[in-house]
């Protein structure tokens, strides 16, 4: 273990991903992604800071729609299929630690 | 019941001209996959009465004077990541299961409006993640070569589907080399096109700025055909190139002669024999038909997978984020909404999924962001410079498109990364946004089936069909898994 | 602008201890387009839950986003109209769970936003810079059920409506300029006016369209700012000066009691009149910011920037002050107001240029139109007609008002003519006195209490006048000639 990364530090990322891991699944990603940042120190060797990031293959620019109404999906058809709605709305469970 | 041909192209002349009914069209492909599905499953769904009824509407329309289009009757097996309305469409994963999308995405309205029939949705490592299908939620896919063996992924299901002869043609997405790969391990064609030619539009994301569409055939005239159907600007994608493709299927008997073919000398090592045996005997019968062959180097080429594999599940990160419970899919009911989605993804990712939320959650956190995810931004623009000064000498570059054939389950045990080094040589293009295509040539010492890699620079989709048509020409027959191993029709 | 901006003396005021306010407004919009940002469904408030839904709203799998021009080109209307500079720009993922984010990232302009730079004049005159005004989409909103009235804490559960989700946002940071929250009252309803008259949104914070977040902090004039804290769900301009007077208090207190100030979010409570902690900073979001790949940049051209700019209309300043100078009256007074608020100056300006009176017009115009539009049922050149008969003194401003009304309610008519049926002829002044001098024999009690200076003794006597001429004397006159009577005792 190159300790690149900490369990600490994944318990902190699953919680940014909402994953709900297993104690052991801790040790093994830690483990997994350890050995992965190690390979990926590869490009530690390249003098990158020249270099402009690439973000998109093809470079495009304003691609843009008219602002007309196109009817969308059907209401009854999308709220049946959600896990839970009520009176025409998608149900959650409370929200808690927060804010809108 | 009329023999019916293999190539889509032969069976769409056939049902246009009424002398081959897309009805036995179909139930020939449905009893082959009767004879075999049950020890390849390449499917998570068979569309068999939809498939009939489509293929009964084609033959009407044939009879009317009417022209079903340029895929008359070709049934089609779709990768299970794109979105077929009112039918299930999963990504092999168990937070998808019974999800029925409430609209087509734009190659399904495509193929189905040149007269195709969508036969299945395919088997494929959950959301595209994974060089072996071994991922799937659903259980894997067999090569239909050899079934201890592995075909190859993520689009397994439609390589094995096409090489099994369950339809002449699969629909695949390829990121990393998706298609490609699972193509050379099945003895199949596959095509990536350069990135915005096929429309993304309902296709579910693994990697936005990575992932393409494109087929699975066993000629390389279909896949040229299978192109010029679904390739074409989509105002639906706003990365979707805003030009018109000229048709490939006009460029293929064009030749190679006078064509500089790339050997890329400083290209990762590590290739199988019998591979790179097969990637010099494809050299040797360009330079026979009269190409070039001339040494380049892309320096950047073998950073491709530290790019990739921060680039890739960064996106994913972000891309599978929208799977939380709230509108479709799987919820595992909880107490308040933070727990509700941490149950539900927990329960409803498989683990290589998971694995690339985290590296790629973590890649963009605050404090590692520049590290990580800023860094590999840089490698794929060196990546893209490189290829772009290659192409000043070659117009296409040759590569194996598989480090090895189809090898068996299991093999790449517990560490991800021998499965991520799968993808080695065909990983570069998705990050340069270029076109790659694989072309079976000849097998390997057990008899398994190899593929060449041919890259071309972008939109040069006419010089690497041009080129992939004459390595088909002078490739050694090999029996197809369908003669291997009989069939019902 | 008034470039030569003269500093508002209220900016000088200071708080308890010496303490000063900062405060700096982030101001959402939605703008008034007919679709969503990114996808075809109505932009439309009011519908039925989960109506106006497409698979880009709901984020279903597969679902990518187009970006909608008319957006563009308001988002750059506003730019332009707050003097920013417009470039080119780009569009991040801000990544965060949340019920009523359905993909479970917000798009939204980061690093490259479409507007920087520009200000905002207040009233006095004092120009509050503009930091950014950049594009990004709405949520849906959610709806807390059971629990202490709709609150979210202790709710049994929450309904998502998505009809909001993706509405196209401006969201516009000014700088820490402002220094009382009568500063940032009158910057949000400037900026409203601005919105309003360009035609970028209807700007309605009781409807939400327009929301608005205070950054207050406090300091000791010469000192670095002190630390801010962020004050949400302020829903009308009345509760953003309340919000930030108890911010600034709760911060001054803290300070001089020898705490210090916490960098967090809080939330004010309407019905407590307070703030709230709703997040601190160290359990605030990693939002994972990253450039979004399923879009492209947006490069203007210099001739769409300035054929923007050129198509904007006169704004409310302007307007203000041409009002202001044509009819006399203040720019900041009601009737100027009222007139702006309600388009009505253009066609206040037209009866002036009909040879009628503007400053009675504006006064007309303010009491009688209410219900009108920018472009009122009476012809101009009837009010004209009125305004002129009353500055000739042929109407008294009690019979004009009479005339008026009717006129409004037939959507026109000619003054004079409803003026004489109504049998209205200005008294002469002889015949008016005597009648004063018989409503102060009439009442003598009135009388002394109105020498003893009470007002409402005026009244009394005023109104017998007015009762004895059915309403023909003029209310200012007959003050005239009490006040003389009165100045006349011995
Ligand atoms: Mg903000
Ligand atoms: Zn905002």
């Amino acid at each position: 273990m190159s300790d690149r990364i900490t369990a600490a530090d994944v318990v902190k990322v699953a919680k940014l991903a909402r994953l709900d891991l297993t104690p052991d699944e801790i040790v093994r990603t830690t483990a997994q992604l350890d050995g992965m940042l190690e390979h990926f120190a590869d490009m530690d060797a390249l003098d990158l800071d020249a270099v402009v990031p690439m973000t998109q293959p093809y470079p495009l620019h304003n691609v843009f729609r008219d602002d007309m109404v196109v009817i969308g999906l059907d209401h009854d058809e999308v709220l049946a299929a959600a896990p839970r709605s009520e009176d025409g709305r998608f149900w959650v469970p409370p929200i808690i630690g927060l804010d809108s | 019941m009329t023999a019916v041909p293999t190539s889509a192209a032969a069976i769409a002349a056939g049902v246009r001209s009424g002398s081959l009914k897309a009805v036995d069209v179909v139930e020939a492909h449905l009893a082959r996959i009767a004879d075999r599905e049950g020890e390849i499953h390449a499917f998570n769904v068979v569309l068999a009465d939809r498939a009939r009824a489509g293929a009964a509407a084609v033959d009407a329309m044939v009879a009317a004077g009417g022209d079903p289009g340029p895929l008359a009757g070709v049934p089609i097996a779709l990768k299970d990541n794109m979105c077929t309305r009112g039918i299930p469409t999963t990504c092999s994963s168990k937070i998808l299961d019974g999800w029925k999308p409430p609209y087509d995405a734009t190659v399904v309205t495509k193929l189905a409006a040149a007269g195709a029939i969508a036969i299945g949705k395919t088997n494929l490592d959950e959301f595209a993640m994974g060089s072996s299908t071994e991922n799937s939620a659903f259980g894997p896919t067999r090569n239909p070569h050899d079934t201890s063996r592995v075909p190859g992924g993520s689009s397994g299901g439609s390589a094995a589907a096409v090489a099994a002869g369950f339809a002449p043609v699969g629909i695949g997405s390829d990121t990393g080399g998706s298609i490609r790969q699972p193509a050379a391990l099945c003895g199949v064609v596959g095509a990536k096109p350069t990135y915005g030619y096929v429309s993304r539009y309902g296709l579910i994301a693994f990697a936005s700025s990575l992932d393409q569409i494109g087929p699975f055939t066993t000629t390389v005239h279909d896949s040229a055909l299978l192109l010029d159907v679904i390739g074409g600007h989509d105002p639906m994608d706003s990365t979707s190139i805003p030009v018109a493709h000229a048709p490939l299927t006009g460029v293929l008997d064009r030749g190679v002669k006078g064509l500089r073919i790339g050997r890329i000398t400083d290209l990762p090592a590590g290739a199988d024999p019998d591979v790179t045996e097969r990637l010099e005997a494809a050299f040797d019968a360009l330079r026979e038909a009269g190409a070039r062959i001339i040494d380049v180097q892309v320096p950047a080429f073998s950073y491709g997978l530290t790019a990739y594999y921060l680039i890739a599940p960064a996106e994913a990160s972000s891309n599978l984020a929208r799977f939380d419970g709230v509108r479709f899919g799987l919820r595992v009911d909880a107490l308040d909404t933070n727990t509700m989605y941490s149950a539900t993804r927990a329960a409803g990712f498989g683990d290589e999924v998971k694995r690339r939320i985290m590296l790629g959650t973590y890649a963009l956190s605050a404090g590692y962001y520049d590290a990580y995810y800023g860094r590999a931004l840089k490698v794929r623009k060196l990546i893209h410079d490189d290829f772009a000064r290659a192409y000043q000498d070659a117009d296409v570059l040759l590569t194996p498109t598989s480090a090895s054939v189809a090898f068996p389950f299991g093999s790449k045990g517990d560490n991800p990364l021998a499965m991520y080094l799968c993808d080695v040589y065909t990983i570069p293009s998705n990050l340069a946004g270029h076109p790659g295509m694989s072309v079976p040539f000849g097998t390997g010492a057990d008899g398994l089936p190899v593929g060449v890699q041919v890259l071309a620079g972008t939109l040069d989709e006419a010089t690497m069909f041009r080129v992939g048509a004459a390595l088909e020409r002078c490739a050694p027959a090999v029996t197809s898994a369908v003669a291997l191993h009989g069939s019902a029709s | 602008m008034s470039a030569g901006a003269r500093v508002d003396p209220r900016a000088e005021q200071v708080l308890e201890y010496g303490y000063q306010l900062v405060v700096g407004l982030e101001v959402h919009v939605e703008l008034d387009t007919a679709t969503k940002l990114f996808s075809a469904s109505a932009n439309r408030f009011g519908d039925d839950p989960n109506t106006n839904i497409d698979p880009v709203t709901l984020g279903l799998p597969g679902a990518l986003p187009v970006l909608n021009r008319h957006a563009v080109e308001l988002a750059m209307r506003i730019g332009a109209a707050l003097d920013c500079t417009i470039q080119p720009s780009t569009f991040h993922r801000k990544n965060y769970f949340y019920p009523d984010m359905p993909k479970a990232y917000q798009i939204s302009q980061y690093d490259q936003p479409i507007n920087i730079d520009g200000h905002l004049d207040l009233p006095g005159g004092k120009r509050i810079g503009i930091e950014r005004a950049h594009l990004e989409e709405d949520t849906g909103k959610s709806t807390h059920v059971g629990g202490s009235g709709g609150r979210i804490h202790g709710s049994d559960h929450s309904l998502i409506d998505f009809n909001r989700a993706g509405v196209p946002l401006v969201e516009i940071v000014s700088r820490p300029d402002l220094r009382t929250a009568d500063e940032a009252r009158q910057y949000v309803n400037e900026l409203r006016a601005i919105l309003v008259a360009i035609g970028a949104s209807d700007a309605k914070m009781e409807e939400g369209s327009m929301r608005c977040d205070a950054n207050v902090s406090v300091h000791q004039p010469g000192t670095p700012l002190g630390t801010r804290c962020e004050i949400k769900n302020v829903n009308s301009v009345r509760s953003l000066g309340r919000a930030i007077d108890y911010e600034a208090r709760r911060q001054v207190d803290l300070l001089a009691s020898g705490g210090i100030v916490r960098q967090e979010t809080r939330h004010w409570d309407e019905t407590d009149g307070r703030t709230h902690t709703l997040r601190t900073k160290e359990d605030a979001d990693d939002y994972r910011y990253f450039l979004e790949p399923d879009l492209v940049p947006i490069v203007p051209s210099a001739e769409w920037i300035q054929a923007v700019r050129d198509a904007l209309p006169m704004l409310p300043a302007a307007r203000r002050a041409r009002l202001s100078e044509a009819s006399g009256s203040p720019a900041y007074s009601e009737a100027v107001m009222a007139a702006i608020d309600r388009g009505q100056d253009a066609y206040v300006l037209a009866v002036g240029h009909l040879g009628g009176d503007i400053g009675r017009a504006l006064v007309h115009v303010k009491e009688a139109y209410a219900e009108q539009g920018p472009s009122p049922t009476v012809p101009a050149q009837d009010l004209a007609l009125l305004t002129t008969l009353e500055v000739d003194g042929k109407l008294t401003a009690t019979q004009a008002k009479a005339v008026l009304a009717e006129i409004v309610a037939a959507g026109g008519g000619d003054a004079a003519a409803i003026a004489a049926a109504k049998g209205f002829e200005a008294m002469d002044n002889s015949a008016l006195e005597s009648v004063v001098d018989q409503a102060i024999a009439a009442d003598p009690e009135a009388w002394v209490k109105f020498c003893a200076g009470e007002g409402k003794a005026m009244g009394a006597l005023v109104g017998a006048v007015m009762k004895a001429t059915g309403g023909k004397a003029d209310g200012k006159v007959v003050t005239a000639v009490l006040n003389q009577r009165r100045a006349a005792q011995p």
